[in-house]
């Protein structure tokens, strides 16, 4: 007789994997991206390319130096996805080695020295993000205006070969300011907001997304859509996105409603920058957040309410890195004080009382 | 904190929903539309003395025996135990052990008859009239029975129709949830025989002394609901049919009563506290034949099927028949089946050999291939919080599973281990396919070894102890036999010398002296 599994229960599984989550995340990541691609041409190509392609080589370089299967480990497509949402927040034209040093940074630093897939406190992409922010704040923040792929002024193939790996073209002749950074920059020239808010896009073109920006940021109505797919795919749960969205919209609601000249409304707020993005894509990181319902909940409305602030109140214009690096770091302690209660326990973990009144 | 759900929407106003559970694929259509068949007479059968959560039978035949079908030939020890009797007439090969049907197949005390073919019965159980009957009488009847949970947790049912002597009770839920993936036993039993299904139903429920009744039925079996439903009053006036949504673990005892009654267990307790006792259909079957015919649980109702089986089917068996016998009959085994298991494919047990017998808690036997059980090479755990989502009982299986790994017990238990029921949801929606049961068993094994180690040292010092009291004691006595024959030599020869002083006085020993 052959030799049969003698395992422990249970001897059935759902179809899911941590690949096909992968994979089903990157579908829904695909439209923003699309938009990006066709609005910033070759440039944000390449540079999307380059940037996957490093993480996945970092990854691999890694997971060799650990001594781990690689094929099994890249194949779950963690890295592709790092290299994803890395590629999604930078600017459009920035030059290859920011992709790859950014790469580096989120794979190498900001995974794998924590010990791989599952063991890192922050987000691999926004540890990236905000160190290059830091320490490359001019080529973090030079942006182009859409100029849709195949258009009279867009850039050929070859023209953005030497954008993205050459000295950097003629970006200038392009160049404009984000409507975060813009707004940032006048209010602290000291402009009134309505005289401000009548230079900059409009709500309508933030929302569709004409606008300047990071490669697959500028979209809010595409992300929204596909993080709505990702909560009907149950890949992740209304939890933290309603938070996010939520705690920013209330805090910017009231700052607006006490102050509107100093004050931007909230619908600028959820339709400018990397909110949106961060509210489906990267705060709902699996690693880094908390696991439990109402954990998610203080964690997304902790996210949202950062990056108002720190938009607000901080020295950067963007704050969505740093707000989700700053929570990731309280995640265990909130994983610790929202533990689910226990069947037939109460919160303490107390057998319950039998209710007098317990017959129906 | 109750978060909104939508299947809150679907439910009926009367039902209460339980946290996490899982939708497995069910395959129920396998073996859904095979009517019950019987087993042909097998050629050999082994019943061992344990089918039952509790102490081991004590055999009451020998080798050579002859013996009659329905012959008690295990006697139940101790309150927690169960009769055995001979499902078959025939002669008794051996008395001994044999392969337990059991993933470890260690051996268990087994007696193995060879049917003599003419399944000739002996003496029925006395008649009993439970319309008339006391609740003990019915009790004693189901003890003497050795019927016992048949839903696969094998716990002596008169053990749990007595619960009334200690609780005052008043609900009886019937679990014919089966949500167990792949089996349609109970389904088929109440197809088909639901009228003895309610009249046992209605003897427990006279035994336990409850005066509500509800049977509860998962909605994916619709024939089974509407049988048990034209049948219904047969059961007692306050007896109906509930339609519980199809969600797994839906069929756990404590997870069915909060469904139906809305009340939660408390951690350590039993439902009878609540004044809920459950009970298993097919047990109320057997209830009823028992009772009505006096047949003792010789055979049940089971459930073969899988992609690995060739013809999948409801089988009614005698106890005891050999696994490899069932599937013989069921067309063998397709291609190389993966695994067999006893039980569903949750939470049942694989086994390593086809020889061992069926017991009186076997609702199926499954050959799975690896397309249908799907494990795959554990990854890392990506803290998805699947686990979390899908546990019925409110755990974090991730941080307890992380805890095992890092040996540390104690920490694993203070986050609930000891509440797992080992339902297997979190391991079944796992993405990296982590064991985390597999964890959670080992676990509660080492603890449970500890514990007796624990007990045993206790119990070597206690024993340690006793015998050096003992010892000191004889030791003492001996000390004072010494001291009082030293006393006594003393008075001798004080006496001797008192009576030879006035013939030497003036020896050197005396002087000494
Ligand atoms: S096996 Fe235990 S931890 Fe896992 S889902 Fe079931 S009760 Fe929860
Ligand atoms: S389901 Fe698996 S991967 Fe997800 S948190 Fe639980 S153990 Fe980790």
């Amino acid at each position: 007789m052959t030799v049969r599994v003698v395992s422990s229960g249970p001897h059935a599984h759902s179809m899911f994997s941590v690949t096909q989550t992968m994979a089903m995340v990157a579908v829904c990541l695909a439209p923003a991206t699309g938009l990006g691609f066709y609005q910033f041409g070759w440039p944000a190509i390449l540079l999307f390319l380059v940037t996957i392609f490093s993480a996945v080589a970092f990854e691999a370089v890694c997971l060799i130096v650990a001594q781990r299967p690689v094929a099994r480990f890249l194949l779950d497509g963690s890295a592709v996805l790092t290299g994803w949402i890395l590629a999604m927040t930078l600017p459009p034209w920035a030059p290859w080695w920011v992709g790859t040093v950014g790469a580096f940074i989120a794979i190498v630093i900001g995974k794998q020295v924590y010990g791989g897939i599952g063991q890192n406190m922050f987000n691999p992409a926004m540890v990236a993000r905000a160190m290059l922010l830091i320490s490359l704040p001019v080529q973090m923040t030079v942006w182009v205006l859409p100029d849709p792929l195949g258009a009279a002024g867009a850039p050929d193939l070859w023209q953005s070969l030497a954008i993205t790996f050459g000295g950097g073209g003629d970006v200038d002749a392009v160049s404009s300011a984000s409507t975060l950074g813009f707004v940032s920059a006048q209010l602290g020239g000291g402009l009134p907001l309505d005289q401000i808010m009548a230079q900059t896009f409009s709500i309508r073109d933030l929302f569709y997304g004409h606008v300047p920006g990071s490669l697959g940021e500028t979209s809010a109505a595409l992300i929204l859509a596909g993080g709505c797919l990702l909560i009907a795919m149950r890949i992740i749960t209304w939890h933290i996105p309603v938070a996010v969205l939520g705690a920013a919209a209330a805090l910017s609601g009231a700052l607006h409603w006490a102050d509107p000249a100093s004050f931007p409304s909230p619908l600028w707020h959820l339709t400018s920058g990397a909110l949106m993005l961060c509210a489906f894509f990267i705060a709902t990181d699996y690693v880094t957040s908390p696991v439990s319902a109402r954990g998610q909940l203080i964690y997304g409305a902790g996210t949202g309410a950062l990056i108002v602030i720190i938009r607000t109140w901080g020295s950067f214009p963007e704050g969505a890195a740093f707000a989700v690096l700053l929570m990731n770091a309280c995640t265990p302690l909130i994983d610790t004080y929202t533990r689910p209660r226990i069947f037939g326990r109460d919160r303490k973990g107390k057998p319950l009382e039998i209710a007098k009144g317990a017959r129906p | 904190m109750k978060l909104f759900s939508l299947s809150s929407l679907r439910r009926g106003a009367d039902m209460f929903s339980i946290r996490g559970g899982i939708h497995p694929e069910t395959n129920k259509y396998l073996s859904a539309k095979s009517p019950i068949e019987k087993m042909p007479m097998p050629s050999i059968i082994r019943v061992p003395l344990q089918q039952h959560i509790g102490a081991e039978a004590v055999p009451l035949v020998k080798r050579d025996d002859l013996v009659l079908k329905g012959q008690l030939i295990g006697k139940a020890r101790g309150p927690i135990s169960a009769n055995v009797h001979a499902p078959t007439s025939g002669r008794v090969i051996a008395v001994g052990h044999f392969t337990a049907p059991h993933p470890s197949g260690l051996p268990v005390a087994t007696i193995t008859i060879r049917p003599d073919g003419e399944d000739r019965w002996g003496p029925h159980l006395p008649r009993l009239r439970p319309e008339d009957a006391d609740p003990k009488d019915i009790a004693q009847r189901v003890m003497e029975a050795g019927i016992v949970g048949m839903g696969g947790a094998t716990f002596p049912a008169a053990v749990k129709l007595n619960l009334r002597e200690r609780y005052p009770l008043h609900t009886l839920i019937i679990n014919a949830a089966e949500c167990e993936p792949y089996l349609t036993c109970d389904d088929r039993l109440l197809r088909e025989r639901a009228e003895e299904v309610a009249d046992g139903i209605w003897i427990m429920a006279k035994a336990l002394g409850v005066e509500k009744v509800i049977v509860a039925i998962e909605s994916n079996k619709p024939d089974a609901i509407e049988a048990m439903r034209r049948h219904i009053l047969a059961a007692g006036p306050n007896a109906r049919v509930m339609r519980v949504p199809t969600l797994y673990p839906m069929g756990s005892e404590k997870h069915l009563v909060q469904t139906v009654t809305g009340l939660e267990t408390p951690a350590r307790a039993l439902t009878a506290e609540l004044g809920v006792v459950v009970h298993n259909a097919a047990t109320a079957h057997a209830v009823h034949k028992a009772v009505r015919y006096g047949e003792p649980l010789i055979s049940r109702v089971l459930t073969v099927s899988g992609h690995g089986i060739k013809r999948p089917a409801n089988i009614e068996v005698l106890i005891g028949t050999p696994v490899s016998e069932i599937i013989d009959h069921c067309g063998g085994l397709e291609g190389e089946p993966e695994r067999i298991l006893l039980g569903g494919p949750m939470m049942g047990l694989p086994i390593q050999s086809l020889r061992v017998p069926v017991i009186k808690g076997t609702n199926g036997i499954l050959a799975l291939q690896k397309t249908e059980s799907r494990q795959k090479a554990a990854m890392p755990c990506i803290r998805c919080g699947g686990c979390i989502k899908v546990c019925p009982c409110g755990l974090m299986p991730m941080e307890m599973h992380a805890r095992i790994r890092n040996d540390d017990l104690d920490g694993a238990v203070d986050i609930g281990l000891l509440d797992c029921i080992a339902c297997g949801s979190c391991s079944f929606n796992c993405p990296s396919n982590i064991q985390l049961v597999q964890g959670f068993n080992y676990a509660k094994g080492r603890l449970a070894f500890k514990q007796s180690q624990k007990h045993q040292q206790e119990e070597t010092k206690r024993l340690a102890d006793a015998r050096n009291i003992r010892q000191e004691a004889i030791a003492e006595a001996k000390r004072q036999a010494m001291a009082k024959r030293k006393a006594e030599m003393a008075e001798r020869k004080k006496a001797e010398a008192a009576a030879a002083s006035g013939a030497a006085p003036e020896t050197p020993k005396e002087a000494a002296e």
